[in-house]
């Protein structure tokens, strides 16, 4: 698959900067960056807390992650190396144009490789590599107010920011556990960072949420349509809210990838057939192919084949993950996941252009197939 | 007027974001030293650090306040007015970033803007010149973005700094981050870095 990636790169005469004459390095204007850089350098400075900012219109919809976006091009710098992950993969619709939009409006390198990685900007996924000291993950982020659902007026919920008063989220968990036996949050699960704010880590399955913990690498959060911007510093206690006869709980499956054979990481369904047929694969992509290149195989690869080639795996995986494939899923998913859902109230009508509510009752759905079908625990 | 101009950056879009770069890598690990390269040569006593500060993060949305010896030279405010566009306040607590030549002799932290509880982030960026800026025996810090613990040796601070900075670590959320620049280097400590008691 990294094979396919080649035509992101920039030409090999581009120099960064240089030949992208008619946009500004990264697209934004000076005034632009400054400003959402005053945000950054303040969010930084106060662990959790969404500053707002002045949020640019950019040249994707609402949804398709502006807030990251303009947080990467506000940090970007020519000798940066850009990746782009969409769900834990480099190569669906959100992650290819994110990572053309850069090669073309700022010349950076780009790269599939979590190591090689010096920004990093994710939708809804952590690497499953652990980040390492001076590496940047920029997050998008939908809603970024983790207290919308419960009160939906900015001015109750930075009142309650202002008081750390976290009771009503308390109740949220404690009512999950009241219907359901169990907390049944199992994405945007609620952290409370540095001991005092709470934070939305953005709709990634709780299953990240240990990660973001202590985690050496700098975490910032962009939410474009909401206008917020957030920041976890490195080495950060990140805790996830819970009770004492109730701990926090990550998901785990009982099988493992079906291409690489990993345990122990977060898992994608994809759909073989219409009849039923289905693996589930790692989510992370580049993790899933150095863990083949390095010879390790899931019962799904043939041993009898001459060449157990991820190209190929690749090429079907992509046909699976075809985004209006995932587009459908979603919305056929909507309905099923709903009740599992907790006191979450359907999500609100934000139009065509946001890409981020289905997808994330597409992860919600995955995890219901998960548990029912891989066997998931909690 | 007679003062020529001394030059801005000499690459505005690639020097801003090495600066930028420098700076937050600095807050997002609190009393670590890193470097900060820039060629500016702007009027003395504005040092090139506390230049490329400014340059890098004012504009007309985020107003300067200078300290007494910077405010003492004209020609100070005017490169910073001309190569910013920022509004140069008399004021501390109207100031985004306050930049400081003389530490020892800096109105307390209190007088500059802490924020409000719902808008904590409203707070001024005190930017002080010292000329001992060195990872070591000095300040002993912990707090978010520090693994463990980080020691720093700044000179010259204000008398009573650590009252001081005790006093606004209270305040969170509100509060006062600090960097420090020395030639070739800068570093933070923003309001969540608790300096420890000597001990």
């Amino acid at each position: 698959m990294s094979a396919a990636m080649r035509d992101d790169l920039p030409s090999p005469g581009a120099t960064a900067g240089k030949e992208t004459d008619a946009y500004n390095f990264a697209y934004l204007d000076e005034q632009t960056k400054r400003m959402i850089r005053r945000a950054i350098l303040k969010a930084i400075a106060i662990p959790g807390y969404q500053v707002p900012f002045a949020s640019r219109e950019m040249p994707m919809p609402y949804g398709w992650g502006t807030g990251g976006v303009q947080v990467t091009a506000a940090v970007l710098g020519p000798e940066d190396v850009l990746k782009v992950i969409d769900q834990g993969s480099d190569d669906t619709t959100n992650a290819v144009s994110i990572r053309r939009f850069f090669a073309k409006t700022a010349g950076v390198e780009t790269t599939t490789k979590t190591r090689a990685a010096t920004v990093i900007q994710t939708r809804h996924r952590i690497p499953e590599e652990p980040l390492r000291d001076g590496q940047i993950l920029v997050y998008q982020v939908p809603i970024p107010e983790p207290l919308r659902f419960l009160e939906p007026r900015e001015t109750e919920t930075r009142k309650l920011h202002a008081l750390a008063d976290y009771g009503l989220m308390h109740v949220k968990l404690y009512e999950d556990i009241a219907r359901h036996g169990h907390i049944a949050t199992t994405y945007a699960y609620p952290v409370e960072v540095a001991g005092r704010y709470v934070m939305d880590p953005s709709p990634t399955p709780k299953f990240d949420n240990p990660k973001m913990d202590m985690c050496a690498a700098l975490q910032l959060f962009g939410a474009g349509r909401e206008k917020r911007i957030y920041a976890v510093p490195p080495h950060t206690r990140v805790r996830s809210l819970d009770f004492e006869d109730h701990p926090f709980r990550i998901q785990t499956f009982k099988q493992p990838c079906a291409l690489c054979g990993a345990e122990g990481v977060y898992l994608d369904e994809v759909v073989l057939d219409d009849r039923g047929g289905r693996m589930f694969v790692c989510s992370d992509t580049d993790f899933c192919e150095e863990r083949r290149a390095a010879g390790h195989q899931g019962m799904m690869v043939d041993p009898g084949a001459s060449d157990p080639s991820p190209e190929g795996e690749g090429g079907s995986r992509r046909k699976a993950r075809d985004g209006w494939g995932e587009a459908r899923h979603a919305a056929r998913a909507g309905k099923r996941a709903a009740p599992s859902d907790g006191l979450r109230p359907p999500p609100p009508p934000y139009g065509g252009g946001s890409s981020d509510l289905p997808s994330d009752t597409a992860a919600e759905k995955r995890e219901v197939v998960a548990k029912d079908k891989a066997g998931e625990t909690r | 007027m007679s003062i020529a101009l001394a030059p801005g950056f000499t690459e505005p879009v690639f020097d801003a974001q090495r600066v930028f770069r420098a700076l937050m890598d600095a807050t997002a690990r609190p009393a670590t030293v890193q470097p900060l390269a820039t060629d500016l040569v702007p009027p003395a006593p504005l040092t090139p650090e506390l230049a490329a500060v400014a340059l890098a993060l004012a504009d007309h949305e985020a107003p300067l306040w200078l300290d007494a010896a910077l405010a003492a030279v004209p020609a100070v405010a005017a490169y910073l007015r001309f190569h910013t566009g920022a509004r140069v306040v008399e004021t501390p607590d109207e100031a985004a970033f306050a930049l400081v030549a003389e530490p020892d002799a800096m109105p307390p932290l209190g007088a500059f803007a802490v924020g409000t509880d719902e808008y904590p982030d409203r707070s001024t960026t005190v930017v002080m010149a010292v000329r001992t800026l060195a990872a070591g025996r000095g300040l002993a810090c912990e707090g978010p973005g520090i693994l463990d613990r980080a020691d720093i040796a700044i000179a010259p601070l204000p008398g009573d700094f650590l009252a001081q900075r005790a006093a606004n670590r209270a305040l969170f959320p509100r509060g006062i981050d600090c960097l420090f620049v020395a030639p070739g280097s800068v570093a933070a400590l923003p309001r969540t870095t608790q300096i420890l008691p000597e001990g």
